[in-house]
């Protein structure tokens, strides 16, 4: 993995200390043309990885790297799966039942399964999960997809709900069928570091806020450092600036500075912003 | 050690059940719900032990706790049934569809001495906390008016009837979105003396509301101006947002964050300024144990198993969730009222006119 990935929050109206900033940003970044902009000025900075939720706008991002493949030869997505609100909305209007039918393609087999009852739930589960992973990796058919993430708010549902066979499944299939680096995103990761562990899935990717100012690090910031250090696994930090709380230099020298960290995950909107963070990692990441 | 069930595995309930199964002071006994592919998968997996009966789960399981988020109708009758076998009770919100139902079991919460608390989520965010803060030192003088707003993309389009396209279920964005800004009016101002104004308006739904407006009147002179849409696709989820206008200055809150204007700070905390102090949610916002979606869901359940243990009485009472639901009746009266006896006056104007010292 490369030192930065560059991520997407700020293209979809998605800001923690600010609705107005999220209004202006999802008014500014409305038409595609601006964020393919962004995501240039990135990429012509050398972050070449875009780890990005599947909101159906990225598809519009994946035609243009699709059609132009020698100028963004190197250019390589990280998707997250589900964009949540999709599902979060569909469940309030139609049930977790109603959800599934919907978003499966395979209608039949999801109707077999619902009246299959629990002689067919271990299949049924599998069977499921491996048609919503394929209708949301759809939009990415022959673009370079080396890692593949599942998002916070499924990872630490499963998480709190003991639901553990689901990331073994999710694991399998992303590397079965796209042989791909399976990801897991989460705000407890201590926790989920340590049920990884147990279920022997080896040297996962786990992407979760490591900041200093311990902003949505769920089980304190000296767990996680305690982690960082004894266990293996490949992290990944985000919300580095702990959504802006902390000044930009003060924030990336304590990341660098923090134990076995593969990697930075940041938003940014202006090729000066993307070459300061730049920038900073190449002055404080020292190995 | 307490032990929990967990009623209703819809959106809610799936996201309490994750969260309190996640808690260490806890431990799951039961859930229960009427779909059975959803708790044979979760038994399967998960091992936790089933049922698809309410009753039958009462009868053949032991527990100090229940949390209850099956749709709203049938919240009164599944919390009665609890208090009377002595169990702690979390309710999501709206707590009930009648008012005097809401008081018969705030009555009975507390014969038993029983812990009691409604899902009213946003007394848990930080902002909106702050704004209690606020208000208790009276950082912003007399409080003279509130806009309380909430939109969100919920219902955009007809569909198929649920529960939640009922409004005699509890479903509608008044029962559902609007609940919610209601409440933190109870909190911030206790129960309004009077509403009016009041539209409850389908945008899409055949058989609720889509929109909720009205104004409500405090005492001494306090008015509150509700603005609720759950038809706005403008906003990514739901959003709730609270004007308040003082004596003092103004202060504008909402999940991210407090904007608050002061003309004079000698009243306000230590942390606020004349003129425009800002405070974000990374500030104001306390860490929790376990996170899945916004910390003020952990933070209320959290809150709930330590009161329950202690037997303390819960920031979110049976007592206060009343009060929305008297409030919501209350809206539900006024919108239905004969429209020729609320009419505005046409002839104002003209009549106006003739007196009009200018003639």
């Amino acid at each position: 993995m490369d030192k930065l990935l560059f991520g997407d929050n700020q293209f979809f109206g998605v800001n923690h200390m600010s609705e107005e900033k999220a209004r202006a940003q999802a008014m500014r970044f409305q038409d595609i043309e601006a964020v393919i902009s962004v995501l240039d000025a990135a990429y012509d900075e050398g972050v070449r990885t875009f780890m990005c939720t599947t909101h159906e706008r990225i598809e519009l991002v994946a035609d243009r790297v699709r059609a132009n493949p020698e100028r963004y030869a190197d250019f390589q997505f990280y998707p997250c799966m589900p964009y949540a609100h999709k599902y979060a909305n569909a469940v309030t209007e139609l049930g977790i039942l109603g959800t599934l039918k919907k978003f499966t393609p395979d209608e039949g087999l999801i109707s077999a399964a619902f009246k299959g009852g629990i002689s067919l739930a271990t299949k049924d589960v599998e069977g499921i999960a491996k048609l919503l992973i394929d209708a949301e990796m759809k939009m990415f058919a022959g673009l370079r997809t080396p890692v593949v993430f599942l998002q916070n708010v499924v990872v630490d549902l499963l998480l709190g709900l003991k639901f553990y066979e689901a990331f073994r499944i999710f694991a399998d299939h992303i590397k079965a069928a796209y042989g791909a680096e399976p990801g897991f995103i989460t705000m407890n990761m201590p926790l989920l570091v340590s049920v990884l562990a147990d279920l022997g899935i080896e040297n996962p990717i786990i992407c979760a806020n490591i900041n200093k100012a311990g902003f949505r690090m769920c089980g304190g910031i000296e767990a996680y450092e305690q982690t960082l250090r004894t266990h293996s696994f490949r992290s990944i930090a985000m919300s580095v600036f702990a959504s802006g709380a902390l000044p930009a230099s003060e924030a990336i020298e304590w990341v660098c500075a923090q134990p076995n960290l593969e990697s930075i995950v940041f938003g940014a909107s202006s090729r000066g912003n993307i070459r300061n963070t730049r920038e900073l990692v190449d002055r404080y990441w020292e190995n | 050690m307490i032990r929990v069930a967990v009623v209703g595995l819809g959106k809610m309930g799936m996201s309490h059940y994750a969260i309190v199964n996640a808690h260490p002071d806890v431990q799951v006994v039961a859930v229960c719900d009427g779909s059975s592919y959803i708790t044979d998968v979760l038994e399967k997996y998960t091992g936790v032990k089933t049922f698809s009966d309410f009753g039958q789960m009462l009868a053949k399981v032991e527990m100090d706790a229940a949390i209850i988020a099956t749709p709203s109708k049938a919240h009164a009758s599944m919390v009665k049934a609890c208090l009377e076998k002595g169990i702690h009770v979390f309710c999501e919100k709206p707590f009930t569809l009648n008012p005097l139902e809401a008081q018969e079991l705030t009555a009975l919460a507390k014969e038993r001495g029983l812990v009691n608390q409604v899902g009213y989520h946003y007394r848990f965010v930080g902002a909106f906390q702050e704004v209690k803060r606020l208000l208790d030192a009276k950082a912003i003088g007399r409080v003279t008016h509130v806009l309380a707003e909430a939109y969100g993309p919920v219902v955009l389009r007809p569909k198929g009837s649920t529960w939640r396209t009922k409004r005699e279920e509890g479903g509608g964005c008044l029962y559902d979105y609007a609940a919610h800004p209601l409440n933190l009016l109870n909190w911030y101002f206790g129960m309004p003396t009077a509403v009016g104004g009041t539209v409850l308006n389908s945008i899409f739904s055949k058989e609720t509301d889509d929109e909720a407006y009205a104004t409500l009147h405090f005492e001494g002179g306090l008015s509150a101006q509700l603005s609720v849409n759950w038809s706005d696709e403008s906003h990514r989820k739901m959003s709730t947002k609270l004007t308040l206008l003082g004596t003092n200055g103004r202060i504008v809150a909402d999940r991210q964050e407090v904007q608050v204007y002061l003309r004079d700070a000698s009243a306000a905390p230590a942390d606020y300024r004349e003129g425009w102090t800002v405070r974000n949610t990374t500030k104001l916002t306390e860490e929790v144990w376990f996170y899945i979606r916004g910390e003020e869901y952990s933070a209320q359940i959290d809150h709930f198993v330590r009161s329950a243990q202690d037997g303390r009485e819960t920031v979110n009472s049976f007592a206060s969730a009343a009060e929305t639901d008297e409030v919501i009746a209350m809206l539900v009266a006024d919108a239905s009222r004969d429209l020729d006896t609320r009419a505005p006056v046409k002839t104002v104007t003209s009549k106006r006119k003739r007196f009009s010292i200018f003639g």
